[in-house]
């Protein structure tokens, strides 16, 4: 393929095109809306659909009822509109409708600062939607990354039967670089499992070995029950607690028994690292380069970058040499994944937020005068 | 370390930063070969607001991809000018719209009236941005004459191709003028 | 005339029995006659898509054998949406609740009748919010009980069929649970509408709304929707003061329209082109 000169956005929509995704529902709201405009445009020329919705509710809604008629189905916000969203995105959970929910995340609280960037909508995706609900949400750095993450995005969504959330952040979402995006035919696919038993014997939400029921779109013969109250394996109502039990525990175990695959995580000049740089999305842009200055000055400095933030890849900490003394997370938001970074490193280091909430990217100065204590930065450190 | 250019074009809406800013950015990463990463910023404001963007340029990867030291800087407002001059290297190249940029306290500038060839030359304003892109050719080293031709001509609708291509060659003729002026200017500073 | 049908062939009546309505509930009778409609329309019932939302009401899709939805509260529209756009071929019944429909979902209600997206919107409407005890809903008619208007409700109530017209709804009917041979017949006409339809159906709560209100038990409360009932071509020749507290049953609105999922086929034609 050749070279292109793409943003995010329409990065997002390449790998939507690539891996299948044939419906769109969604609402306008910046600075996601590149993501609808062009989805309208190429949709119908795929045998895709695609539809504007009357808000984030309804645009949540449509995919997961479009999800359940067999449609791979995806959605793109930012703040405003996940909060809309978080109602239906815990049906999707319930009602294990596989879906993708972009949220390109701009400056908040409240309606903030729609064209500037943030990344304050860590803990919503993780707790947006009420109830124990489990949540996978991925999060790139690079044009070529939101290609790539979209793709996974899509197939952990359709693998697990689970909403995911590809959590963009505005500078991400609007930068443009040049990439070379893979050949439609490379591009792993993942299509969830039907069934193929006899109507009669189909048992819609049936635990199973990997906790992933196999699912009938509506209209091919299996006619079932789909709700967002606690239910029995044939969908239907429960409040028995065994039953009740067994759903909510297999809700969770079905994304457990896919950490390995699902907490994506990458390490950059850690290997004789004493100080280790944890981050994600835009910021890991300015991390690399914070890492690549210090260690011109001799400062022995690595990268963490998490591409999963839920489930926490608690794994990239596990195996963490002791002799990284101190780790630091800059973020765009005042401390929300600092938080569990504290928690999965069990008091075995010290561990520092950079925040930065004035509507800016963190810059590579950031990160380093903050490391150096030098202060003078937009950013604190705590 | 790589070698890496940090260009900024700043403005107000509606005068094309940011489409220019693609144009660059397509110019250096497609038909130079490059690594590029372009990004904007941008007030609520569709016409009138503040708007800017940074292309960064570099023969590797690039990792921060916002502008931290300009080496180049285009002004099309005043307050464009004084919002990001700081950031413009000693030895940046800087270039304003001099029909709206006329408080210019750094002698080493290119002022070329952007607006005011698109408007007398063409009867519309908004080629001006194209009128920049022909002249941040001559005046800068980054990007090639042909390689911003290329970008502009894939990106402007094609209805008004030769438009804009007379627009950039306006632009272009504009800043060999500004260039001799200013070599005479130094040739003036030198001797006195 | 009605037939005598198999009932039970369209009803989980091996799983999902008995029904949590309450004794005297009309939702029952509602439930019939979608099933005796979309019976004498010899729908496959692989290809019925029934999508409901929250309350009473918002059960009806438990109970039968289609491929049923029951969705959030004031979302089956938009959910239902989701389902017909994403597979037009599905037949598609929308069940909700006075409160459901158009206090929580007023929104989605008018978009979709805007679309004219192909589906059968029901409005179970007994007036109140009957699950969660007794408030007072956007069709409590004024000076009525309720458990949050426990002084008489002070605020003007919907027309839901008037408002159905309004946002462009292309077939709007009323029916009550007292006449359910001609609810049948409504229900078939709007299921063929191509396109959307609401069919909003008076059904008696005696447990709560009639309570509150000391109306009488569900025969009593049945008797009333006799009563207080006038049909579309008598009102015609009723004056305002004479059609003052009555409900006024049959076809409103019968004007068939571009339709969304139709529609889109051109959608499609005209990008393929470009």
């Amino acid at each position: 393929m050749e070279a292109k000169l793409l943003m995010g956005n329409e990065a997002c929509c390449e790998g939507a095109l690539a891996v299948g995704v044939d419906f769109f529902g969604g609402y306008p709201i910046t600075p996601s809306n590149e993501i609808g405009e062009i989805m309208s445009r190429r949709l119908p020329k795929v045998g895709g659909r695609f539809i504007q919705m009357e808000d984030e509710i309804g645009s949540m809604a449509c995919i997961v009822g479009a999800s359940i008629a067999g449609r791979k189905t995806m959605t793109a916000t930012s703040g405003p509109g996940f909060s809309l969203m978080q109602e239906n995105l815990g049906f999707a959970a319930m009602a294990e409708a596989p879906c993708v929910i972009v949220n390109v995340m701009r400056g908040g609280p409240s309606t903030g600062m729609p064209t500037l960037p943030s990344q304050g909508d860590v803990q919503q995706a993780r707790w947006g939607t009420h109830g124990d609900h489990p949540i996978i949400a991925l999060t790139p750095s690079t044009v070529r990354e939101v290609f790539d993450l979209t793709v996974t995005s899509v197939n952990f969504a359709e693998k697990y039967r689970t909403p995911v959330v590809l959590l963009m952040d505005e500078v991400i979402g609007h930068l443009r670089e040049k990439v070379v995006l893979p050949q439609k035919e490379s591009v792993e696919v993942v299509n969830r499992a039907k069934p193929t038993c006899p109507p009669e014997w189909y048992r819609p939400f049936e635990d199973n070995k990997s906790g992933v029921p196999l699912m009938a779109p509506f209209g091919e013969g299996y006619r079932y029950h789909v709700t967002g109250l606690t239910h029995d394996e044939m969908g239907f109502p429960t409040t028995k607690k065994d039953e009740v039990d067994a759903l909510n525990q297999r809700l969770h175990r079905k994304i457990r028994q896919g950490f390995e695959e699902i907490m994506i995580h990458e390490s950059f000049l850690m290997e004789d690292a004493t100080t280790a740089i944890v981050t994600y999305g835009c910021v890991v842009r300015s991390a690399k380069t914070a890492v690549l200055e210090m260690r011109q000055e001799g400062k022995k400095v690595g990268l963490i970058k998490l591409t999963t933030l839920w489930p926490f890849p608690r794994i990239a900490f596990e195996n963490l040499s002791d002799q990284v003394e101190e780790i630091f997370v800059p973020e765009m938001n005042m401390g929300q994944l600092y938080r569990e970074v504290v928690r999965v490193n069990h008091g075995k280091r010290v561990v520092r937020k950079i925040s930065k909430v004035d509507g800016e990217m963190i810059s590579p100065e950031d990160i380093m005068r903050a490391i150096k204590r030098e202060g003078g930065s937009g950013a604190k450190v705590y | 370390m790589a070698q890496q250019r940090e260009l900024r074009l700043a403005g107000l809406g509606g005068q094309g930063i940011i489409l220019a800013g693609i144009i660059m950015a397509e110019a250096a990463g497609i038909y130079d070969g490059k690594f590029v990463a372009q990004t904007q910023a941008y007030g609520a404001a569709a016409r009138g607001g503040f708007s800017r963007s940074d292309v960064v340029v570099s023969d590797e990867e690039i990792n921060y991809p916002k502008a931290r030291q300009l080496d180049f800087l285009l002004a099309m407002s005043q307050d464009a000018y004084e919002e990001n001059l700081s950031m413009l290297r000693p030895d940046g190249i800087l270039v304003v719209d001099s029909t709206y940029v006329s408080d210019i306290a750094d002698a080493h500038v290119y002022a070329i009236p952007f607006t005011r060839i698109a408007r007398e030359q063409f009867g519309r304003e908004n080629v001006a941005n194209i009128v920049s892109l022909g002249a941040i050719t001559q005046v800068s080293p980054y990007i090639s004459e042909e390689a911003m031709l290329q970008a502009v001509e894939k990106r402007v609708p094609p209805r008004f191709l030769e438009l804009n291509k007379k627009a950039f060659e306006a632009g272009k003729n504009a800043a060999k003028e500004a260039k001799q002026k200013s070599a005479l200017q130094e040739e003036i500073n030198e001797e006195m | 005339m009605q037939k005598s049908i198999d009932v039970y062939a369209y009803l989980r009546h091996e799983k999902k029995f008995p029904l949590i309505w309450c004794a005297g509930c009309g939702n029952g009778i509602i439930l019939g006659s979608i099933i005796r409609a979309v019976d004498g329309l010899g729908l496959d019932k692989n290809l019925v898509s029934m999508v409901s939302g929250i309350g009473c009401s918002g059960r009806t899709s438990t109970y039968v054998d289609f491929n049923t939805l029951h969705t959030t509260h004031g979302r089956a529209l938009a959910f239902a949406t989701g389902v017909k756009f994403g597979r037009p071929e599905l037949t598609t019944l929308v069940v909700m609740g006075d409160g459901d429909c158009l206090s929580i979902g007023g929104n989605h209600f008018i978009h979709a009748a805007r679309r004219n997206i192909d589906m059968t919107a029901f409005i179970f409407n007994n007036n109140i919010y009957g699950m969660t005890g007794g408030q007072v809903s956007p069709t409590t008619p004024e000076g009525m009980i309720a458990s949050t208007a426990s002084y008489g409700n002070r605020e003007p109530n919907f027309d839901a069929c008037k408002l159905a017209v309004a946002a462009g709804a292309s077939f709007v009917a009323r029916g009550t649970t007292y006449e359910a041979d001609s609810l049948d017949e409504i229900i078939a006409l709007a299921i063929q509408n191509k396109g959307f339809s609401v069919v909003e159906v008076m059904t008696p709560c005696p447990t709560i709304y009639g309570r509150y209100n000391r109306l009488g038990n569900a025969v009593k409360m049945l008797r009333m929707q006799l009563e207080d009932t006038v049909t579309v071509e008598e009102a015609a020749g009723m004056s305002p003061e004479e059609l003052k507290d009555k409900v006024v049953t049959g076809v409103f609105h019968d004007a068939p329209r571009p339709e969304l999922c139709e529609e889109y086929e051109l959608v499609i034609e005209t990008a393929l082109k470009k």
